[in-house]
């Protein structure tokens, strides 16, 4: 019994992870149609950014959270206005650039940081575990757990409760009439992506004092993020959010019944499955196009 | 130019084109260290995914040939480095080997951090008997008349270590590595010494390469109680394993985790606290306290920078380029080729920073296991030396194998 629980709680704090990286893909994808791959990139920013911040100026990585969020917006920002926001009539086109933006991120931290692996410690505060009976919780999971549901919450309130919001969903909806009424589609346009890349870089930061900081680390974690988009349906937050707690669940079940490897293959061949009777994912969003 | 000149020209260059082709084709292909130098390749990856440690070995071998350079070289002959980048891609290893083998004409060749890059070289040396110059442990089952292994082989990581963890710590292993060869070759011989010295294996499983969350795997060790810990995860796993292994809290007095793959490089990015209290078996770390070690380390670091750290396969990196310097001052400065180079070193002695190190003759090392715990520091001490140099024996999990001066010998 002891296990299951501790294997759920596994599974919830993967999921908080996942939602983290794909909330970011998922509104850059539902507000712009930019299938964005160098998220992942933006991530691993995020990730050498709390290093950077820890190393040279001494904050924790929670003090650290708003200039994160700040400085990789700002490199998102950036690379929207110079080269995403050209293409946006030629959707393959961005696939490419951004993939392309995300190797050349990838080597400018190789060559000016080091390929090695970074060390970034942990927040002394949420060191420990809480422990309830036979389950075990690590506090600085729990921390993340409760970060991304105050992030969702967030970028959900962004979109419904804000004049910024409704003018996002205006574009969406369609941006020819919208800028009829006088709304700078462009603009718009470059404070989301500048958004989505904000929180990859918080969800870089987040994860560094579990994982390990190297350049190549946003590669693995995008493509989860990615398979997260796509069962959540593509666009929308609530299914971004359901997705990534029932990929999470279903790793930590089957890596405790199987182990991960054959775990990792369960689950991609789960997705297959569903996505070949929900080709548009869980929650599709009927907006037209 | 006229035309008439032109085509006698042609002609000319045609006719003794043709001369020369036999003694072309004599010459080509064998490597011969003629000339005023000694051509030697150093094939490290300085770009891709294995840079990482990769480059600290390029640094380690660059260094020992600029120290002889610098001490006047081999029978007054300066050693040449050429330097190829394979990029982290066994395919481009073969190439790149191939390269420095045929158009550089090197006599050696020093290179290699993964087993996959070197079996991508292994039929380019032997098609040219050539020499491979390998330095990292490996898991064995491998016994190539071409290849200098400079690391430890399964038996010479292991035979000390498993009855101490046993005796220590309690017999019941949990076994977790990445999911490739080299963590199944050393659990397989992990197993016979278990069984051999009553431990058993509570269970054994295998993430893949990079794998990065850790919780399921922790959950079960939390819910096996095992004794000890036996990981083979290797570079960014590894890191991730044990900052989450620490994070949740197991105590490394209760469960240890005993590594064969944990050095300086790994536990630097863990971050000293969290190593703090675990294993690693190694035949260097790089506290090793020998005078060669201090001058070793004491170079390196002022040479590459104060913060960087010399681990167990960079030593072999290091030691092997003297072991070639010893195997040539044995030779005759007009017959250097890659085999008598072999011939020459086999039996050799060196005082390498770990101890007195020989080449045996199935071209592997002897060497002095060692068993060290890290502190939070980031250094290892070491707790256990082997009493005397332990032989390589690369087939020691497979009964009527065994490597010899004439290769694989099946019972």
């Amino acid at each position: 019994m002891d296990v299951i629980l501790n294997q759920m709680f596994a599974g919830l704090s993967m999921a908080s992870i996942l939602l983290m990286i794909a909330l970011g893909l998922a509104i850059i994808y539902g507000a712009m149609g930019v299938i964005n791959l160098a998220h992942g990139e933006f991530v691993m920013l995020g990730a050498y950014a709390a290093w950077a911040l820890q190393t040279y100026a001494g904050f924790s990585i929670i003090v650290a959270l708003p200039f994160v969020f700040v400085a990789v917006g700002a490199v998102g920002w950036i690379i929207e206005r110079v080269i995403v926001q050209r293409l946006y009539h030629r959707p393959l086109d961005t696939i490419l650039a951004t993939w392309g933006i995300g190797i050349i991120l990838q080597q400018v931290v190789r060559l000016s940081v080091g390929a090695e692996s970074r060390f970034v410690k942990g927040p002394e505060l949420l060191s420990g575990n809480i422990e309830i009976g036979g389950l075990v919780m690590s506090n600085y999971r729990i921390f993340v757990i409760v970060f991304s549901l105050a992030v969702l919450a967030a970028s959900w309130a962004l979109m419904t409760r804000t004049e910024f919001g409704m003018k996002l969903r205006a574009v969406i909806q369609n941006r020819q009439i919208s800028e009829c009424y006088g709304i700078e589609a462009k603009h718009i346009y470059s404070v989301t992506f500048a958004y989505g890349a904000g929180l990859a870089g918080i969800a870089g930061a987040l994860i560094t004092p579990l994982f390990s900081t190297i350049p190549t680390m946003g590669t693995g974690l995008v493509v989860d993020a990615f398979l997260v988009v796509i069962v959540g349906g593509l666009g929308s937050l609530l299914g971004a959010a359901s997705a990534a707690v029932l990929i999470g669940e279903a790793t930590a079940l089957f890596s405790m019944l199987f182990n991960d490897t054959l775990g990792r293959i369960a689950v991609l061949a789960g997705i297959i499955v569903l996505i070949r009777f929900r080709p548009r994912g869980l929650f599709p969003s009927n907006t037209r196009r | 130019m006229k035309r008439r000149d032109f085509l006698s020209s042609v002609g000319a260059v045609g006719t003794a084109g043709a001369l020369s082709a036999p003694a072309l084709l004599t010459t080509i292909g064998r490597a011969t260290a003629q000339g005023n130098d000694i051509p030697v390749g150093l094939l490290f990856s300085l770009t891709g995914a294995v840079a990482v440690v990769e480059s600290t070995l390029h640094d380690a071998a660059l260094m020992a040939i600029e120290e002889i350079n610098a001490a006047g070289g081999v029978h007054g002959r300066q050693l040449r480095p050429i330097i190829e980048d394979p990029a982290s891609d066994p395919a481009t290893y073969a190439d790149r080997a191939r390269r420095l083998m045929i158009r550089d004409k090197c006599v050696s060749v020093f290179g290699s951090y993964t087993s996959a890059s070197r079996q991508a070289v292994l039929p380019v040396t032997e098609q040219r008997s050539n020499l491979y110059w390998y330095p990292t442990l490996y898991e064995g089952r491998e016994c190539s008349r071409n290849v200098m292994y400079g690391g430890a082989v399964p038996n010479q990581q292991q035979d000390e270590l498993i009855p101490w963890a046993i005796e220590n710590f309690g017999p019941r292993f949990y076994m977790i590595g990445n999911n490739y060869v080299y963590p199944k070759e050393e659990n397989n011989y992990c197993k016979t010494l278990l069984a051999k010295h009553g431990g058993e294996v509570v269970h054994e499983e295998y993430v893949p390469l990079g794998h990065s969350d850790f919780s399921s795997v922790i959950n079960r060790i939390r819910a096996e109680e095992p004794d000890v810990i036996f990981a083979t995860v290797v570079g960014d796993s590894d890191v991730a394993f044990a900052r989450q292994y620490h994070a949740a809290e197991l105590d490394p007095a209760r469960m240890p985790v005993v590594s064969l793959t944990r050095s300086e490089v790994e536990v630097k990015a863990i971050g000293g606290e969290a190593a703090a209290g675990h294993f690693s078996s190694a035949p260097y770390f790089m506290g090793t306290q020998t005078p060669e070690n201090e001058r070793f380390v004491e170079s390196y670091k002022s040479r590459y920078g104060a913060d960087q750290v010399t681990h167990f396969v960079s030593e072999a990196a290091y030691f092997q380029v003297y072991q070639f310097k010893a195997a040539l001052e044995k030779l005759d400065p007009a017959n250097i080729t890659p085999e008598t180079i072999r011939d020459a070193a086999v039996g050799l002695t060196l005082t390498a920073p770990q101890g007195e190190v020989l080449i045996d003759e199935n071209l592997h090392t002897h060497l002095w296991p060692k068993i060290g715990q890290w502190q939070s520091n980031g250094q290892a001490e070491v707790l256990l030396q082997s009493q005397e140099r332990v032989a390589p024996l690369p087939y020691a999990a497979y009964e009527g194998q065994t490597c010899t001066g004439e290769g694989l010998v099946r019972a």
